[in-house]
């Protein structure tokens, strides 16, 4: 399929947006407008006054997993190469088995030794 | 009437209405099955006042919704806050296009099938972190740091399996993929042990990822209501809210589709025969599949307890990752092996 055949994909990737703007408009075309008031304007944090800034700091073990995400994320990119031409590589014996296996090995070390630091221990 | 489809705004405009349709009903139905499956698990008669037992009750809750007020809360980022609900429902409407029914109900039958539902599945994650972020609320930034940390977690052992299945079927076409599982439900993915041993594992995996990605209990930490209100989308109302409801079960009906197409051979019948098989039966088979699956979902929900957050990350990366990755290189030294005996003798 060439560029062009996709056009009609994107079509449907703005009307599915357009859709959905369409029920929010409609719902707020239909629903009723209160004037704005200091309570219901208020963040609603279970009734309880909000107090600091909303933007709270987040644990620094979030940063962890994105890190860990963001490199397995790598490799399964590369896997998927990889999983297509595994059949062809095969059968005319190219060797494709020992660098990839290289390349899982250097990553499974990586979540081993993240593992063994502790970046998953929550509790601490 | 193929000629007639084969006009583009003609097929666009069926695909819309289909699929509008498709996702409306589902949406609004699933909801209800939802309840009443819950109430009938904790013994009482769950919705039943609104038409006879029930079933006008989607009717009223839509009204409801249209009926409050969609209101930008002061403070709030509002080109984030309005592009959150677009963001999370936009994705299930596009990826519901290339998921075939019947072997030619078919949206957009495209080689990239799979490669598609998965790059705009993503989208839904970063929907629910703007929609929280925006939301200068501090119960929805947890939620949308708790979203962010679990979606990804879940979405590499998903991959994992789907690309072990990739590797077998040497095809994203979601309609080939489905044809390579003709044959009986022998043939189905999901018991091909001849091809993998750890097939039905690799099943439970995707199930358990596909629970986490739509944000299902018990792993719902997104909207966990004893903690968090209603996560990331406490500050929406109305039918901003509703979009996001909407949008959750669009996943579900997107997760348990795919499922149905990667491992219980989609529109395929379980018996070779031919008077079950046949363009008229394929969309019964894989709604039948399809269903089934949502049923098991809604039937987890009410059955197990709500995991722990460190709990839910631990088991992904410590247990099902490992556990997909060494089914995917079993998989690779099972399709090395043919080889590898041929050379010894």
């Amino acid at each position: 399929m060439n560029a062009v055949a996709y056009l009609p994909i994107l079509v449907q990737i703005v009307l599915a947006a357009v859709i959905t703007g369409g029920v929010i408009a409609a719902s707020h075309l239909c629903g009723q407008r209160a004037r704005p008031h200091a309570i219901k304007d208020s963040a609603y944090e279970c009734g309880v006054q909000s107090t600091g800034r909303p933007h709270i700091r987040f644990s620094v073990k979030f940063y962890v997993t994105a890190m860990l995400f963001i490199l397995f994320d790598i490799e399964v990119v590369f896997l998927i190469p990889w999983t297509f031409v595994y059949r062809d590589f095969l059968a005319h014996h190219i060797s494709i088995v020992g660098p990839m296996l290289f390349f899982l090995g250097v990553l499974v070390l990586g979540l081993y030794y993240e593992i063994k630091k502790g970046a998953l221990e929550w509790e601490r | 009437m193929s000629n007639l489809l084969s006009i583009e705004p003609v097929r666009i405009l069926t695909y819309l209405v289909g699929i509008c349709a498709f996702v409306g009903a589902n949406a609004a139905y699933l909801v209800l099955a939802e309840r009443k499956i819950a109430g009938r698990i904790q013994r009482r008669p769950g919705p039943n006042e609104a038409g006879y037992g029930g079933w006008m009750q989607p009717f009223a809750d839509v009204l409801k919704l249209f009926a409050k007020q969609v209101m930008i809360p002061p403070g709030t980022d509002i080109l984030l806050y309005c592009a959150a609900p677009l963001m999370v429902m936009a994705p299930p409407l596009m990826c519901l296009a290339v998921v075939p029914f019947g072997e030619s109900l078919v949206a957009r039958n495209l080689d990239i099938g799979l490669l598609f539902v998965f790059a705009f599945g993503s989208i839904n994650v970063m929907a629910l972190m703007l929609g929280g972020w925006a939301s200068r609320n501090k119960y929805s930034i947890i939620s949308a740091a708790r979203v962010v940390s679990q979606n990804v977690a879940y979405e590499i052992p998903m991959l994992l399996v789907v690309i072990t299945l990739l590797m077998v079927a040497g095809t994203l076409d979601l309609n080939e993929l489905i044809r390579q599982q003709a044959g009986g439900f022998w043939n189905w993915n999901l018991l091909r042990v001849w091809v993998n041993p750890l097939m039905p594992v690799t099943f439970i995996i995707f199930f358990i990822c596909m629970l986490a990605e739509t944000n299902r209990a018990p792993f719902d930490m997104a909207e966990s209501e004893s903690e968090l209100v209603a996560g990331a989308f406490t500050e929406y109302g109305g039918m901003g809210f509703g979009v996001f409801f909407m949008a959750e079960y669009s996943n579900i009906v997107l997760g348990c589709c795919l499922g149905t197409v990667l491992f219980l051979g989609g529109w395929q019948s379980p018996l070779p025969l031919a008077a079950l098989s046949g363009p008229l039966w394929g969309p019964v088979w894989f709604l039948l599949k399809m269903y089934a699956l949502i049923f098991t979902v809604m039937l987890v929900r009410w059955t197990f307890p709500r995991t722990q957050f460190y709990g839910l990350l631990n088991l992904s990366w410590k247990i099902l990752i490992p556990l997909s990755l060494f089914s995917l290189l079993l998989t690779g030294a099972m399709m090395k092996l043919p080889l590898v005996l041929q050379r010894l003798f």
